[in-house]
């Protein structure tokens, strides 16, 4: 068995100052992991991104926390879509975690195949990450998902959730909120953009297999994240965690905007914070402060037309499934909520 | 090369008594094939399944189309198919039934055949008071062995015993041997 | 050891003799009998280390053979007609990643309409897919040649599908000869991969290739099967050095050498024709059969050499390409381009039509006199066709073609199926 690396990279900073990686002016105790120079680096630079890509970020942070709490003892395998594009076309790759992409939806089979491996071959210390987007997660890796939180695999799966496939040019998904303007929901005729459907929720999904650990986080709270993932690599059996992830080219919004974007839709309650075990609900994480879903729609112009005179049932309709939500999962405290 | 088509209907164990039987010929030494010729897997609908029994290797894959032996474990599959097609002129047919050839309607199709060719066995009668169970495979092939000496009754009481090994095997030889005693006293 | 038992479960003794890491399965008829006896032996602990998955489809069950064998895991499955289908994404996705899965394909029609018996329609469907095709004759064989496939597999760093005939092979019971596993072992090596997913060495599989690579990986793909044509009799013969039987290899003659007309097939109906053939030959008619054990590669020289003397080739074979013709019969008029040899196309025995030694011997005859339709539909009901086409001509809503053709024969012929 060759020996594993130092679980800890060296990083290369391109930019100095307090609004770079983590805060390095932090007393170290105080600092983000992320901020040392000697922090893992699952994802590295020179990735092919766009600007302000929210999936970008939250891989690299999810990656790196469980890289930690595997002491680099990890493999991933990832869906078709963004992620799998920017991050490897042959013969560059930007992952310092050995990686595999196989196809659109079967991630959740192939990290299966490897646990299944690891375990044939007794390296149960080599834990494994499956990861995808909402397309290869939500639609056509469902059922390899759901087949492999029903066996229980030794599998972190994590969905970057975008709402849309991004990858094929911005059209609906499954995770597509109502309204919102893809390729293939266009904001014309009568009730523009995506039908308000029933919803389909892959947390809440995934709590009904009764897996070990589900969990929602955000690209905005950072520290949640790494928390979340770090718990989840914890534990042993089928795992999910579905990130919020922005995209400036999908949604039409300011790459400068992103996590700004990922905090609004967690504080106007869309995106709610939530953790279960076992399929019971054991945190939630309050909104600090209620904000309109208006707030957050408006910086996006795949729901300009929301905010339209015309359309404005389209926004009640939104701010409905935003206040189900609060209530549902009780987001706000009764004396600590603000309205 | 002795030919088998055993006749019944899913759930009778059809396959199973072609496969005891295939096991039977094996542990004499000899080469055999048994295949089944089912569909889905349905209680009730009509079944065949073949065994071929012979000195050198069996490469033959069609059907069997002209049986040395018919086994029928199902006597209302006479009414359905045409049971007897192909059935050769010296062959033997072994029935489930309490009745005669005559009372089943298939005297004159039995005529034919040499004397002591055609033996009836209440096997299923004989399952349930052995094996509490309407599977009258065992027993028929139990009765099988007296009509002719292709296969010994040994050898089928062992891959009975391969095919259920314990306490369903014993029952099942128990069974196998009442129906021998019974044919063998026709 | 000399064992009477169903082909399905000679298979499982198979590849459990071959140490598998990995196994998953799916349900689907006929195959489902080999991972139901796999699944038994693991779980009562009789293959060390190994890990037995039971996935959500056929999809699913490739894609875990891809993350096994990615990860270093000799890893295996199985399947049969529509589950071939379902996984099909994942077929081109392993052979593409060069990954040795070893896949066994109880051959099945393909629907609709729906049907559960033999023809290689299912195989077919794959053959352009990368994956090393070896079709068998019988249980021995396919005892025989899945110990073979692991190592061919590994050795090129290429899947191999063996493909055996569904129902004839898959539940027939027979004396198969299984192997001791100090054979096995002496035969087969670990698995040594080219490429592995190992945190100590990370590496990333399975990215993106374009224009500018993927002519020179395409043609890669294409020299390795050229080079399994040179390991295939290889193993071949190291396997019968071990095992003393003669198993596998490209091409199988059965005295074609020297005969006027030859028939050409692939897979169990060899068996049945081996008897017609003698009877023909008894005859005086000078004819013998050649079976092709590696549909892919497809052993081009090797079928030059055999058949370059014949007068006439009969290619008898269970599956359509639909709108041309008979495929194995394609192939092999592509390597006989050069021969003024007449080949005939004949295709029978789908979705599990019983093939008879009656009706191959009038086919055979009508092709020695040269007197077969291009391609031959073997024992078709041709009454019955041109039934359903008057209909179809007479009116529109004339339904469904497949009901219509089995009221046309009998409900009750029908049930038999014999």
């Amino acid at each position: 068995m060759a020996q594993i690396p130092e679980s800890l990279q060296k990083v290369r900073f391109y930019q100095t100052g307090t609004l770079t990686v983590g805060n390095r002016l932090l007393d170290a105790e105080h600092r983000s992991v992320q901020a040392t120079l000697d922090r893992s680096n699952s994802l590295d630079s020179g990735h092919r991104a766009c600007q302000g890509c929210g999936e970008a970020l939250g891989a690299r942070f999810a990656i790196d926390a469980a890289m930690r709490a595997t002491d680099n003892r990890l493999i991933a395998a990832n869906a078709t879509g963004c992620l799998e594009v920017f991050t490897t076309p042959y013969p560059e790759t930007a992952w310092s975690v050995p990686w595999i992409h196989s196809l659109f939806g079967n991630a959740a089979a192939v990290g299966a195949g490897i646990a299944a491996a690891m375990k044939a071959k007794g390296r149960k210390d080599v834990r494994v990450i499956a990861q995808g987007g909402d397309g290869g997660t939500t639609d056509i890796g469902f059922g390899c998902l759901s087949g492999m939180f029903d066996r229980n695999d030794d599998v972190l799966y994590i969905c970057y959730n975008n709402e849309a496939y991004m990858n094929t040019g911005v059209q609906r998904s499954s995770a597509t909120p109502g309204a919102a303007r893809t390729a293939t929901t266009m904001p014309v005729g009568k009730d523009p953009g995506n039908a308000f459907n029933t919803g389909k929720s892959v947390p809440l999904i995934a709590m009904a297999h009764l897996i070990p650990y589900v969990a929602t986080a955000s690209v905005h709270d950072l520290h949640d994240l790494e928390h979340k993932v770090t718990k989840a690599m914890g534990v042993r059996g089928s795992r999910y965690i579905e990130i919020f992830v922005p995209c400036p080219l999908g949604w039409g919004s300011k790459p400068s905007d992103t996590v700004k974007i990922a905090r609004l839709a967690v504080e106007c309650g869309l995106f709610p914070l939530i953790e279960a075990e076992h399929g019971e609900i054991t945190g939630v994480t309050k909104i600090r402060s209620k904000t309109p879903v208006a707030d957050y729609l408006k910086l996006q112009r795949r729901f300009a037309h929301v905010l339209k005179p015309d359309n404005a049932h389209q926004l009640e309709q939104l701010q409905a499934i935003a206040d189900r939500n609060i209530s549902r999962f009780n987001l706000v405290d009764d004396q600590g909520g603000q309205e | 090369m002795f030919q088998v088509r055993i006749h019944g209907r899913g759930g009778q164990g059809v396959v199973s008594a072609a496969e005891m039987l295939s096991i039977a010929a094996f542990e004499e030494g000899k080469h055999s094939q048994a295949v089944p010729s089912f569909g889905s897997e349905r209680m009730g609908a009509p079944v065949v399944a073949y065994v071929r029994i012979d000195d050198k290797e069996i490469e033959l894959r069609e059907p069997v189309l002209e049986p040395d032996l018919l086994i029928v474990q199902d006597p209302t599959l006479f009414t359905a198919i045409d049971v007897f097609a192909g059935l050769r002129d010296d062959g033997y047919v072994l029935i489930n039934t309490r009745k005669t050839a005559e009372e089943l309607g298939i005297g004159e199709a039995t005529q034919r055949l040499p004397e002591g060719h055609v033996a009836t066995v209440a096997a299923t009668e004989l399952a349930m008071r052995h094996l509490k169970r309407p599977t009258p495979n065992t027993v028929l092939l139990g009765a099988f062995t007296a009509m002719n000496d292709i296969v010994k009754l040994e050898s089928v009481f062992k891959a009975i015993q391969k095919k259920f090994p314990g306490k369903i095997g014993e029952m099942n030889v128990t069974a196998a041997q009442a129906a021998h005693d019974v044919a063998a006293a026709d | 050891m000399l064992k009477q038992v169903e082909g399905s479960h000679a298979v499982a003794e198979a590849v459990a003799l071959c140490r598998p890491e990995v196994i998953s399965a799916y349900p689907i008829t006929p195959q489902t009998h080999i991972v139901e006896d796999l699944g038994t032996m693991v779980k009562a602990g009789g293959i060390e280390n190994c890990e037995f998955l039971l996935v959500e489809s056929e999809f699913g069950a490739l894609s875990a053979c891809i993350g096994s064998s990615a990860a270093g895991a000799r890893s295996y499955t199985a399947t049969s007609s529509q589950g071939m289908l379902f996984m099909m994404e994942a077929v081109y996705n392993a052979s593409g990643m060069g990954l040795p899965i070893v896949m066994t394909v109880g051959n099945r029609a393909i629907g609709a309409p729906i049907n559960i018996w033999n023809d290689w329609g299912d195989a077919m469907s794959a053959r352009d897919a990368g994956w090393i095709q070896l079709f068998v004759e019988s249980n021995q064989q396919a005892v025989d040649v899945h110990i073979q496939a692991f190592k061919l597999a590994e050795q090129l760093s290429l899947p191999v599908m063996v493909c055996m005939d569904g129902f004839i092979l898959t539940h027939s019971y027979s004396r198969v000869d299984i192997p001791e596993q100090e054979q096995v072992d002496a035969f087969l090596p670990a698995f040594e991969p080219r490429q592995v997913l190992d945190p100590a060495v990370p590496v990333s599989m399975g990215a993106m290739v374009g224009p500018e690579a993927f002519t020179e990986v395409r043609y890669l793909a294409h020299h390795k099967q050229m080079e399994a044509l040179e390991l295939i009799p290889e193993q071949a013969a190291a396997f019968q050095q071990i095992f003393g039987r003669d198993s596998g290899g490209l091409t199988k003659s059965f005295e074609c050498e020297g005969a006027e007309t030859v028939v050409v097939t692939m897979g169990s109906v060899i068996g049945t024709m081996k008897e017609v053939l003698a009877g023909m030959r008894a005859d005086g008619i000078s004819i013998g059969a050649l079976a092709v054990r590696s549909f892919r590669p497809f052993p081009k020289d090797t079928l030059r050499a055999c058949l370059q003397n014949a007068k006439r080739v009969i290619v008898f074979e269970k599956c359509l390409a639909v709108g041309m013709g008979g495929i194995l019969a394609m192939n092999l008029r592509m390597a006989l381009k050069d021969f003024p040899i007449r080949v005939h196309s004949a295709i029978g025995g789908l979705g599990g039509r019983p093939i008879t030694r009656a009706n191959l011997r009038r086919m055979f005859e009508k092709g020695i006199r040269d007197e077969m339709e291009e391609p031959h539909f073997h024992d078709i009901q041709m009454d019955i066709v041109e039934r359903e086409l008057e209909r179809e001509r007479a009116q529109r809503r004339s339904g469904s073609i497949a009901e219509n053709i089995l009221q046309d024969v009998g409900v009750v012929a029908a049930a038999k199926t014999i």
